[in-house]
């Protein structure tokens, strides 16, 4: 710990150059770059009704993002959170149908996203099994259970004002009030990560978890709970899907769990965990929904987005490291004294 | 991907002295493997009961047909995993590969078989190639890189076919005869490649040294850089034949349905990781045999053409196959906690 | 490996058509029932004016069920060449993988864009309603081809075929190729697919028939869309029935399969196969003289006479009541039917003389 003035001088400066280094910092530069772009020079852009369609695309992946950050900071990944957000709102549909009120077919439908967590959470930290392949399991068994609840029907009744509901806006703002919900939850998911115990442990955790157990952390509980949070978060994204395209289904999100895993990990967050925090992801899912509805208005197919996507993936790991490499190849010249 | 990175290495395999720990190790991975056999035979015989047609000589040939793409897939994915990655772009490079197949006997319907073979094992190779070189070189984790060309060679493809499909009649009738015939002994020649694939890469694996480094790198990294292992350019070589085999799934793919499309092949990365962990491959790393991914494929192919004449509804087939892989795993926790018991036994003995 | 879990539920239109078919007289979900749907709650077309002009520059935008899609690759060609006609404007846009998300992210651009018209293939008739209502009122008219969404979200559906007439030619075809008497299979997709389903209903009731009193439907068979399930069933059948006649499947990927058992198997030519297939998939089969004739309607046709159907809408020469006609082009004029539907015509039959001149 730097204690006298010229240390804390120092530490400041290093702290200004890490932000302005940091991957948030340029994924919001690119963010900021990409909207100001498609502002002034795709037709369309620059309206209101752009905020609600956005954010409305935005708020499933960002709630599954969320939850999918933790898991992944302990050095984890969930695969299954599409699956169940498909049996989310499979169930969802079902329960409807049976003749359950909504609200009581939600809180049921949450509970269940809870339980299906807590399956994985039990495998991964009661079993100490690896949740890579526990995940593709669960995501194989809950999207299978997804067809057998509803087989290949739809179930697409809902109450008008619950549909309604769900891409309402704030007044003329262009605000979902959808999004209300879920920028409470990552604050709190945000607050708790970066600034409570239990965040610390998570990235004590993720960086070594023997060290964390030393120091008294319970590794299996904590990771555990990290996992029902990404249950609970892919159940509410099921059921926002769910009112959003009023259709419930069993292959709702068939597939999105590698858009999910690509913007926590676009967004900075180490896959060997103890790395990221929820800005960048945040940052990292706004801006894939921002380059997916500028790259549509301006006519671009689905494959240009896609490269894109790999693209920016690769080069987010890819460059970090490569200009590490340099650095530590071009140091030993540089420096007068001897490296520490 | 780092769950076990601080976890004991009870399942390492260390040839090439055949110590007690690496005995029992074997012996384990033997008892696994035989899990899997066992279950598979248990399938076949509780539907061959159900319905004799089930092992009539066309059924057998169109499982045999049916599992060889994916054992020639599960076999490649074997090698990287056993070095503790993982390669996701697969599925998009059969697509890619099986469609450029298609254009390129469309365009010279003339060009033998094993130019078709060569064109796409090579053009797999350089993408895998690519894919380890970024893995290896850059020393980034391969779940983000071949997650980000699972993307890429998936767009290549689309912005290649752009909505054409290559159709069946449009291809030579001798490659497609390749494609469904059978060969020697009845069984398709499709088969014979996987099992060649399957040998070839089982005696690299166990014969050869740098096959062994692999089952090193992937228990313990560091270790094995120290012991003096060129880790990047093995991963690099792991990551490039996974390539070169996925083009020859991909030749094979074309040569099975003859309709292709850039659709052809999507998903199918999670199927392939999904039999090489059915087959005992540890994800982590450092256990496993390409035999085992091998049956492990069989028997995901098994279960798809089994549960239909068992009559079980077919929205259920989804949710079996994810209890079989949790099933899985976890024989492979139970069978290594024992290991790690016998062999505290052990060392305790010693001491 | 066929088509084993993943894939199977991953790319679930890799086989072109089979859902198309699945998917194309569906109509809404499962309802609950005691709880109305947002029901027609805007007719954004006023009166019609059978006089109207068709509007030049009509900014036309068809935005199938996926794009890259072979099928629909061939129906909005159609579509572009009516628009072409027209001298407006025509665009094809949508997702690469067929789902209804991603198409509601597509009509919001459309939206915002403003275009005149999309016509489009629902992939979830309820799903897309939302964002094609909010279209509506920016202004744009909806026309739906292939798969129809809820009747109260579109303007005009362009039906390829009815169930009726495609049960109809299928019977038609079987019984000229048998010689009118024996034995006949049907070799369908899955058990529960309701198009399936409806179209056997119709044909067993079609056989009822005193012209077709000699033949016998004696199995139905299932494939289950899926190439080496149905290349098996084939076999299956063949060794159970051995007086067996014909073979009818109404589904591409088992039209396609049953064809490939019989051209390698001693029952080529001899045991007549007919179905729903695409020229593409049966040319081969054709030539060798395993089949002599199937059926299915024609894309292109298909996507052309949505095009001159939207352009007549967004004009005002229609504002999709039943009864109202519009010229289309090459095809003729056409009459709106109840529910607002046009229906595009009888199926096209295939043989060896004209199946060259199809290119889906």
């Amino acid at each position: 710990m730097p204690s006298d003035a010229g240390s804390i001088a120092a530490a400041r400066r290093s702290v200004l150059r890490s932000v302005a280094g940091s991957w948030d910092f340029v994924l919001l530069v690119i963010l900021a770059a990409v909207l100001f772009g498609a502002i002034g020079w795709i037709d369309n852009f620059a309206e209101t009704i752009t905020v609600t369609f956005l954010l409305l695309d935005v708020i499933p992946i960002a709630l599954m993002a969320t939850a999918l950050t933790l898991v992944i900071v302990t050095g984890e990944i969930d695969l299954s959170v599409a699956s169940i957000l498909g049996l989310t709102s499979a169930v969802l549909g079902q329960l409807w149908l049976s003749g359950f009120p909504l609200e009581i077919a939600i809180a049921l439908c949450v509970l269940l996203g809870a339980v299906l967590g807590a399956v994985n959470g039990l495998f991964v930290a009661g079993l100490g099994l690896p949740s890579l392949a526990v995940t593709i399991g669960t995501l194989a068994l809950y999207r299978g259970l997804a067809y057998v609840v509803l087989g290949d029907r739809a179930v697409a009744d809902f109450p008008f004002e619950w549909t309604t509901r769900a891409i309402s806006t704030i007044g003329d703002t262009g605000i979902p009030v959808a999004v209300l919900p879920v920028i409470g939850l990552a604050l709190l998911f945000g607050v708790t990560l970066h600034a409570t115990p239990i965040g610390r442990a998570l990235y004590a955790i993720g960086n070594n978890a023997d060290t964390a157990r030393f120091s008294g952390i319970s590794v299996s509980w904590t990771k555990f709970w990290t996992f029902v949070a990404s249950g609970v978060m892919s159940s509410l994204a099921g059921i926002f899907w769910t009112f959003r395209y009023a259709s419930a289904r069993a292959d709702n999100g068939l597939g999105l769990e590698l858009a999910v895993v690509a913007a926590v990990l676009l967004g900075g967050v180490s896959i060997f965990g103890g790395r990221g925090n929820l800005i960048g992801v945040l940052a990292a899912v706004v801006l894939l929904a921002t380059l997916q509805r500028t790259l549509q208005l301006a006519s671009a197919t689905d494959e240009v987005l896609n490269l894109v996507i790999g693209s920016l993936l690769i080069l987010s790991v890819v460059v970090p490291n490569v200009v590490q490499m340099l650095r530590q190849r071009i140091r030993p010249t540089v420096l007068e004294g001897p490296t520490p | 991907m780092s769950a076990t990175r601080t976890e004991p290495r009870e399942s390492a395999m260390e040839p090439p002295e055949p110590t007690g720990k690496t005995r029992a190790a074997r012996h384990v991975t033997v008892v696994r493997e035989l899990g899997v056999v066992a279950v598979l035979v248990l399938l076949v015989a509780v539907t061959f009961a159900t319905n004799s047609r089930f092992l009539s000589e066309q059924s057998v040939r169109d499982l045999l047909l049916g599992a060889a793409i994916l054992v020639v897939l599960a076999a490649g994915q074997t090698l990287v995993i056993i070095t503790r990655n993982v390669d996701l772009s697969v599925g998009s490079l059969v697509g890619l590969i099986a469609f450029g197949t298609g254009k390129l006997l469309v365009e010279y319907p003339g060009a033998p078989l094993v130019v078709a073979i060569s064109v796409g094992m090579l053009a797999g190779a350089a993408f895998g190639a690519l894919n380890g070189a970024l893995v290896a070189l850059a020393k980034v984790p391969a779940l983000v890189i071949t997650l980000g060309t699972l993307y890429i060679y998936r767009s290549i493809d689309h912005l290649w076919a752009s909505g054409q499909q290559i159709n069946a009649a449009d291809m030579p009738p001798g490659f497609l005869d390749f494609g469904r015939s059978a060969g020697v002994l009845g069984i398709p020649w499709l088969a014979w490649i996987a099992l060649v694939v399957v040998i070839i890469a089982s005696f690299a694996l166990h014969s050869f040294r740098s096959g062994r480094e692999l089952y090193a790198i992937g228990s313990d990294p560091d270790a094995a850089r120290l012991s003096g292992i060129p880790i990047g350019r093995r991963v690099f070589a792991v990551f490039a034949i996974n390539g070169a085999l996925a083009g020859l799934a991909g030749v094979l793919y074309a040569a099975r349905y003859g309709t292709l499309d850039a659709t052809v092949g999507t998903g199918l990365e999670l199927e392939v990781v999904a039999a090489v962990v059915i087959g005992g491959v540890a994800i982590f790393g450092g256990s496993g045999t390409v035999y085992g991914a091998a049956v492990g494929a069989i028997l995901l192919t098994t279960i798809d053409s089994a549960l239909p004449v068992l009559h079980v509804d077919p929205f259920w087939q989804l949710a079996f196959v994810g209890l079989l892989i949790l099933a899985a795993i976890g024989l492979d926790r139970l069978l290594s906690v024992r290991l790690t018991k016998r062999m505290k036994g052990r060392s305790a003995h010693a001491v | 490996m066929t088509r084993s879990k993943f894939r199977r539920l991953a790319s679930g239109l890799a086989a072109v058509l089979a859902l198309t078919l699945t998917a194309a007289a569906c109509g809404g979900g499962t309802t609950r029932g005691d709880d109305e749907g947002p029901g027609d709650t805007q007719d954004s077309v006023g009166e019609a004016d059978p006089n109207a002009e068709i509007q030049e520059g009509l900014h036309i935008s068809f935005l199938p069920k996926q794009i890259n899609n072979p099928y629909f690759t061939v129906a909005d060609g159609g579509g572009e060449q009516a628009v072409g006609e027209l001298a407006g404007e025509y665009e094809e846009v949508g997702p690469s993988e067929a789902s209804a998300s991603s198409q509601v992210s597509y009509i919001n651009t459309l939206t915002q864009q403003g275009v005149d018209a999309i016509v489009t293939s629902a992939n979830d008739p309820n799903a897309i309603c939302g964002a094609l209502d909010q279209a509506r009122s920016a202004g744009a008219v909806v026309v739906t081809y292939d798969s129809d969404t809820d009747p109260a979200c579109r303007d005009l559906f362009v039906n390829q075929a009815t169930a009726e007439g495609i049960a109809k030619i299928q019977i038609e075809l079987i019984s000229e190729q048998i010689g009118g008497s024996g034995q006949i299979a049907i070799l369908s997709a899955t058990p529960n697919a309701t198009n399936q389903n409806a179209w056997i209903d119709l044909m067993k009731q079609e056989l009822e028939k005193p012209e077709y009193a000699d033949i016998e439907l004696v199995e139905v068979a299932y494939g289950n869309d899926d190439d080496e399930d149905s290349f098996q069933e084939t076999q299956g059948l063949l060794s159970s029935y051995p007086d067996l006649a014909g073979i009818i499947s109404p589904t591409t990927v088992g039209i396609a399969a049953a064809a490939r058992y019989l051209s390698g198997s001693d029952y080529k030519g001899k045991v007549a196969l007919t179905g729903l297939g695409t020229p593409n998939q049966m040319r081969e089969f054709v030539k060798d003289g395993t089949v002599e004739s199937f059926a299915l309607w024609d894309p292109e046709a298909l996507g052309y006479l949505a095009a001159y159907a939207a352009a007549a809408l967004a004009s005002g020469q229609i504002n999709g009541e039943a009864g109202q006609t519009f010229e289309a082009g090459d095809l003729g004029e056409y009459t709106i039917g109840d529910g607002g539907v046009v229906v595009l015509g009888p199926p096209t039959v295939f043989d060896r003389d004209n199946i060259d001149d199809f290119d889906f």
